[in-house]
């Protein structure tokens, strides 16, 4: 009977601290969002506001006013859409061609592909390249160089294992040429996959924000993620005249407009993320282990 | 007629059993699809990840844009020697060394923790839940994870300082302030990550045969025998694997991270070589310099990476390759 009590205390405090830790995982994110709706006139009065007696509008409609803003965000619409539609051409393509046993040099290329993954050159000769080739300044430097990672292809391979041979000959038997195969047979069979792997690389875009700021000068180019590091955390450093903006307006407190960026640059994410969650398993291996 | 030229064809291809067999030209030309398929990839690689890696020689010239790379002057170990005799590289191998060591320590072994306790849950729905929010966060970029932390602890608006000043307290500099500097980020990867790091886990606790549980229960064990003589060896070879990659990173810094936490007022316990090697290379074009930094972080980094994993195999367990 002992142990059947101490049983049932462990439960308790068990169901206790992974409730503490939901919680701290949430509140941010919560009071983010209530803030962003709060009547700025409340926000001055009380110095914390878990649920407003009057809501507002008023800072997205303050955001979506700014072409700064309406920029940012097309460009990372962009970037998350036609990003992601090439990463996924470029990497299931040479996945694809690896899990083929009859590719020559197969061996070779996954054994150039890991070796990226083990060595990385560093920042700056990366950066000479995309300097090279031009792209300074433009949106396609944000995409192009991050097409795809050894990880990605290596884990889309594995998945493109389990389409056997077999299979696309009796398709070529049935008179089908290659790339009916590949429209008809290949893709068709690896859709789930490929919308797992689209989502994370939509994410990936999404959240594109380092290459932004060293790749683009120009602010009308600039992702959401760049807006917003200059509205939350240094409105001071980039003397662009974008993050002067959102200060011009000075009836709204700056922080429930900070809330709202923030929940509109969470929104994309918080719409997929159901869908994300499903396919958790494939998503944690990437960048952990590989099998 | 063209059916029958086709399956005669593919016939003869699978008769090739779909492998390497012909001629080079042979084959390319059998399979050039499949060839077009690869083709946007391996030129990625080439351009983006080898280049690059050739770009290295930079490392030992004087290397400057408009003579470029077959043209610049040659300048050895020269570099390394600068960088070495200076002050900055002890300052940064401290702050890097000092930022991965509370990661080690506290970060490390909370997604273990975590997932042992989740495993522990009897309610299926309550665990689906808690698992469901302290993923969230992974999945947000470090802009956010930066701006959610100002909000909640930043000395005039963080709701925190807010609390504090409603009690009568002393607001606190907890973004402005060197001590703490260090504590911050590794909160913060706790924030972000340490949930989404339970799912390597809790898929390992998932493969456990019910029944060494069930052979244990009727040998007597308890929920902490269990745990630690069935869970934790079953998550073991995961935990190692995770360590060797830890230790292979342990130059790096989550950059974005740090960038954008960093300050005037913290940048003596903040700068670490990924944000040196920016502000010397991209910001001051000292290309060179920075390349050689770089190249030298990198190769300490494989140089662990191999040494952990010989390590882990000498003690039995089976090592990233």
């Amino acid at each position: 009977m002992r142990r059947r009590i101490g049983d049932r205390i462990f439960d308790l405090c068990n169901v206790a601290v992974l409730g503490l830790i939901g919680i701290t995982a949430l509140f941010p994110i919560y009071y983010t969002f209530i803030l962003s709706f709060t009547d700025p006139v409340e926000y001055y009065r009380r110095p914390l506001i878990l649920f407003p007696s009057r809501w507002s509008l008023d800072a997205y409609k303050y955001l979506m006013s700014t072409g700064t803003f309406l920029d940012a965000l097309g460009n990372s619409v962009f970037l998350a859409t036609v990003g992601t539609a090439l990463s996924l051409v470029v990497s299931s393509g040479l996945a694809y061609a690896i899990s083929r046993k009859r590719l020559r040099f197969r061996r070779f290329i996954m054994f150039a592909i890991l070796f990226t993954i083990l060595f990385q050159p560093g920042l700056i000769p990366s950066y000479l390249v995309v300097r090279q080739l031009g792209l300074i300044d433009s949106i396609w430097s944000l995409i192009i160089p991050s097409l795809t990672s050894g990880w990605y292809v290596l884990l889309m391979k594995g998945f493109f294992d389990s389409i056997p041979d077999s299979l696309e000959d009796a398709a070529r038997m049935d008179g089908a040429n290659e790339m009916g195969i590949w429209f008809r047979i290949v893709l068709p069979l690896s859709l789930p996959a490929l919308v797992a792997f689209g989502l994370f690389f939509g994410v990936g875009y999404w959240n594109t924000f380092f290459n932004a700021v060293m790749y683009i000068n120009d602010h009308h180019k600039w992702p959401l993620q760049v807006i917003l590091q200059n509205m939350l955390v240094d409105p001071t450093s980039t003397a662009n005249g974008s993050a002067a903006d959102f200060r011009a307006d000075r009836k709204l407190p700056s922080e429930t407009l900070k809330m709202a960026a923030i929940v509109i640059a969470t929104l994309p994410i918080m719409m997929v993320y159901p869908f994300l969650q499903k396919h958790f398993a494939k998503g944690a291996m990437v960048g952990s282990v590989k099998e | 007629m063209e059916t029958t030229g086709n399956r005669i064809e593919a016939r003869k291809r699978t008769d090739l059993k779909s492998k390497t067999g012909g001629s080079l030209i042979g084959d390319l030309n059998r399979d050039k699809y499949l060839y077009l398929l690869a083709l946007p990839g391996l030129l990625y690689f080439l351009v983006f990840k080898y280049v690059p890696v050739g770009g290295l020689v930079i490392a030992f010239q004087e290397y400057s844009p408009y003579f470029g790379i077959l043209h610049s002057k040659w300048v050895g170990f020269e570099h390394y020697a600068r960088f070495f005799s200076n002050n900055d590289f002890w300052l940064l191998l401290r702050n890097t060394m000092a930022i991965n060591m509370l990661n080690l320590l506290f970060f490390f072994p909370l997604p273990i923790i975590l997932a042992l306790l989740l495993n522990e849950l009897r309610s299926t729905v309550y665990k689906r839940a808690i698992q469901t929010i302290i993923y969230i966060p992974h999945f947000f970029s470090w802009v956010l994870i930066a701006g959610l932390t100002y909000l909640m602890l930043s000395e005039s608006e963080g709701v925190v300082n807010k609390l504090i000043a409603a009690a009568g307290g002393q607001p606190v500099g907890f973004l402005t302030h060197a001590d703490y500097f260090w504590g911050l980020l590794t909160a913060q990867s706790m924030w972000k990550e340490a949930g989404w790091g339970t799912i390597i886990f809790l898929a390992a606790i998932a493969g456990v045969d019910p029944q060494l549980y069930e052979a244990a229960v009727m040998d007597g064990a308890g929920r902490y025998r269990k745990m630690w003589h069935i869970t934790l060896p079953a998550i073991r070879n995961v935990i190692v694997i995770l360590l060797i990659l830890r230790i292979g990173s342990v130059m790096d810094v989550g950059f974005e991270q740090v960038y954008l936490m960093m300050n005037g007022a913290v940048s003596q316990v903040a700068d670490v070589f990924d944000t040196y090697v920016y502000r010397n290379g991209v910001q001051q074009g000292q290309f060179s310099y920075s390349t050689a930094i770089g190249l030298f972080k990198s190769i300490v980094g494989i140089v662990l990476v191999v040494a952990a994993n010989k390590l882990a195999k000498r003690f039995g367990e089976e090592g990233v390759y």
